[in-house]
C-alpha cells in the first residue's frame, strides 16, 4: 500500500474525523500518509537508529581525537621557556594544520571529500563507518580547543604546586589538572554534542539513510513536504532538549562535589 | 646549628627571562639544618632564586648541585629530587578539589607507594602538630587563609623533604594569621629542618635565621648572620632597604 487517495482514507476513518474542518482532515490525512501507510514510521526509526549510531561514534571518536590534540597543544604550551623536543614542534605543527584545515572548510565539503573521494563507500556499513569518521574527525578539532581552554584555565600554581610534590607532568595533569577542568569544559561539551547531533543531518549527502534521508524519501513518496519535515523538525527538537535536560542533571551533580 | 654537610651548592646561577637578566650569577652553599632567610626589594630576583631551586625556572646558567647531584644534567630525573624538596607558594596551590586529608596523602601514595592507612595516619600526625586535626575532610575553600598555608606546609612535610623551600609564606595573609603560620616555620626550624625561606617578616628573619642573604639587583648584596646584617649593615643599600622595611 504506497499511495492511498483523500477521499478513500476519508471513507475508513473514525467517524469523529468528519465532523472536522476540511483543512483538519487534510493535515490528519497527510500525517496518516506520512507515518501509517506502508508502516511508514519504520522509515523514521530506522533513520532515528542511524542518526544516533553516527551521532554516538562520532562523538566517541571526536572525544578522544579532541583529548589527543589538545594535550598536544597544552604540552606544548607549557614549554614557555625552553625549547620543546623536536617531535612536539612536528606534532603541534600538525595539529595547527589539522585545526586550521577542518575549522576552515564545511562539514558538508568535508563529508562530500569523504564519501565521494577518499572512501567512497560501497555498502551502508561502510557509509555509517565514512559519516562516523568525517563527523569525528570534524567534532574533534572544536572539541581540542574546548579541552585546551579548559585545561589552560586552571592556575598555574596548581601544577607548580603538583611538580614540586615530585609528580611527572602526566601524573599532574591526571591527578590534578583535569579534575579540576572537567568542570569548566562539560557546559561547552555538552553544546558540542547538541552541535554534533544536529550535524548528522547532513550525512544524507553520502547516501547514509538517517532520519533526515527518510523525511525526504517520504516527502518524495507521499508529495507532501509540510507534515515530513515538521515532524523531522520535533523529532531532532525532542533528542535536543532530552540531551539539554541530560547534560543539565549531570552539571548539576558535578555543581554538588565542587568546594 | 648547621653542620658542614652541604645539601645544596649553587654555582655561578644566572636566569633571564627574554631580555631581562634576573639573576647574575649567585653562589651560595647551603647546609644541613641550617635556615637561610633571604630578603631582599621586589623584583631582586629572590623569589625566582627560590623557584630555580626547585626547578620550576629553568636556570640560563650556573648550576645547581643538590645532594651532589647536578640538576641541569638531563638524565637527572629532577621529578625524584623534587620529592626530596618542599615548596611552599604564597598562594599556597592547595588541590581546591580535594580534602585537607587527601592534599596530603595523594603524593606520598602515589609517588612513594604508602598505603592509604600509612599515608593517613602520617597526615592525622602533621595535622596534629599544626593543631588542624579537625579540619582533616574539609574542602581548602572552607579554611582560612592561614590554615591553608599551614596546611600546605604539612602537605609538602607529608613527602619527609630534606630541605623546605618558603616562597614568600605569609604575603598573601591576613596580618593576624602570620603568626601562627611562623610559629609552625619557627617550630620546624627548632627541629632541625633545613629550611630556605624568601619573606618580608624581618621579626622571623632575625629570629630563626642562621644566615640572612640580602638579595639586590640579581645578585647577593650582602650576606651573614642576623646580628651583622640587621645591626651592623655594610653596604648602602642594605641600609637604605632595612631602613624602609624595619
Amino acid at each position: 500500500m504506497r499511495f492511498v487517495s483523500f477521499s478513500s482514507w476519508l471513507e475508513t476513518a473514525p467517524s469523529w474525523v468528519h465532523g472536522l474542518p476540511k483543512g483538519t482532515q487534510s493535515f490528519l490525512f497527510q500525517l496518516f500518509q506520512t507515518f501509517v501507510v506502508g508502516d511508514r514510521w519504520k522509515l523514521f526509526a530506522d533513520g532515528l537508529r542511524i542518526t544516533f549510531i553516527v551521532t554516538l561514534g562520532a562523538l566517541a571518536l571526536g572525544i578522544i581525537i579532541g583529548l589527543i590534540l589538545a594535550i598536544i597543544r597544552t604540552l606544548y604550551c607549557s614549554y614557555t621557556v625552553n625549547k620543546p623536543p623536536f617531535i612536539l614542534k612536528v606534532l603541534n605543527s600538525f595539529t595547527e594544520l589539522y585545526l586550521t584545515v577542518i575549522r576552515g572548510t564545511p562539514m558538508m565539503v568535508q563529508l562530500l571529500i569523504m564519501g565521494f573521494v577518499i572512501f567512497v563507500p560501497k555498502t551502508e556499513t561502510g557509509c555509517i563507518v565514512c559519516g562516523i569518521i568525517t563527523l569525528g574527525i570534524n567534532s574533534g578539532a572544536y572539541v581540542a580547543e574546548i579541552v585546551r581552554s579548559g585545561l589552560m584555565s586552571i592556575d598555574k600554581g596548581q601544577t607548580e604546586a603538583g611538580r614540586s610534590l615530585g609528580f611527572n607532568y602526566g601524573q599532574t595533569m591526571f591527578y590534578i589538572i583535569i579534575p579540576q577542568a572537567v568542570k569548566n569544559i562539560l557546559p561547552a561539551l555538552g553544546n558540542e554534542m547538541i552541535t554534533l547531533l544536529k550535524d548528522t543531518s547532513l550525512v544524507s549527502v553520502i547516501a547514509l539513510r538517517d532520519i533526515t534521508k527518510q523525511a525526504q524519501n517520504i516527502q518524495s513518496l507521499t508529495y507532501n513536504a509540510l507534515v515530513p519535515y515538521l515532524s523531522l523538525a520535533a523529532i531532532y527538537l525532542v533528542l535536543v532538549i532530552g540531551l539539554t535536560k541530560l547534560l543539565a542533571v549531570f552539571e548539576r551533580r558535578l555543581r554538588k562535589s565542587e568546594h | 646549628m648547621n653542620t658542614d654537610e652541604k645539601v645544596i651548592e649553587v654555582k655561578g646561577l644566572e636566569k633571564s627571562f627574554d631580555d631581562i637578566e634576573v639573576l647574575k650569577g649567585i653562589d651560595i652553599d647551603i647546609h644541613k639544618c641550617e635556615v637561610v632567610v633571604i630578603i631582599g626589594a621586589s623584583g631582586s630576583g629572590k623569589s625566582t632564586f627560590l623557584r630555580c631551586l626547585n626547578c620550576l625556572e629553568d636556570p640560563t646558567g650556573g648550576c645547581i648541585y643538590f645532594d651532589g647531584v647536578d640538576l641541569a644534567d638531563v638524565s637527572v630525573d629532577i621529578n625524584v629530587h623534587r620529592q626530596n624538596m618542599g615548596m611552599v607558594f604564597q598562594h599556597f596551590n592547595l588541590f581546591p578539589h580535594m580534602t585537607v586529608l587527601r592534599n596530603m596523602t595523594i603524593a606520598p601514595m602515589k609517588l612513594k607507594g604508602l598505603s592509604a592507612e600509612e599515608a593517613e595516619n602520617k597526615a592525622y600526625e602533621l595535622l596534629k602538630t599544626v593543631g588542624l586535626e579537625d579540619r582533616a575532610d574539609a574542602y581548602p575553600s572552607q579554611l582560612s587563609g592561614g590554615q591553608k598555608q599551614r596546611i600546605a606546609i604539612v602537605r609538602a612535610l607529608a613527602m619527609e623533604p630534606e630541605v623546605m623551600l618558603f616562597d614568600e609564606p605569609t604575603s598573601a595573609l591576613d596580618p593576624e594569621m602570620v603568626g601562627e603560620v611562623l610559629d609552625v616555620m619557627k617550630n620546624l626550624a627548632k627541629e632541625g629542618m633545613t629550611m630556605v625561606v624568601v619573606t618580608h617578616e624581618m621579626g622571623f628573619a632575625r629570629e630563626v635565621g642562621d644566615r640572612i642573604i640580602f638579595m639586590d639587583d640579581g645578585v647577593i648584596g650582602e650576606e651573614g648572620t642576623p646580628e651583622e646584617v640587621f645591626d651592623h649593615p655594610k653596604s648602602e643599600r642594605l641600609q637604605s632597604f632595612l631602613a624602609k622595611v624595619l
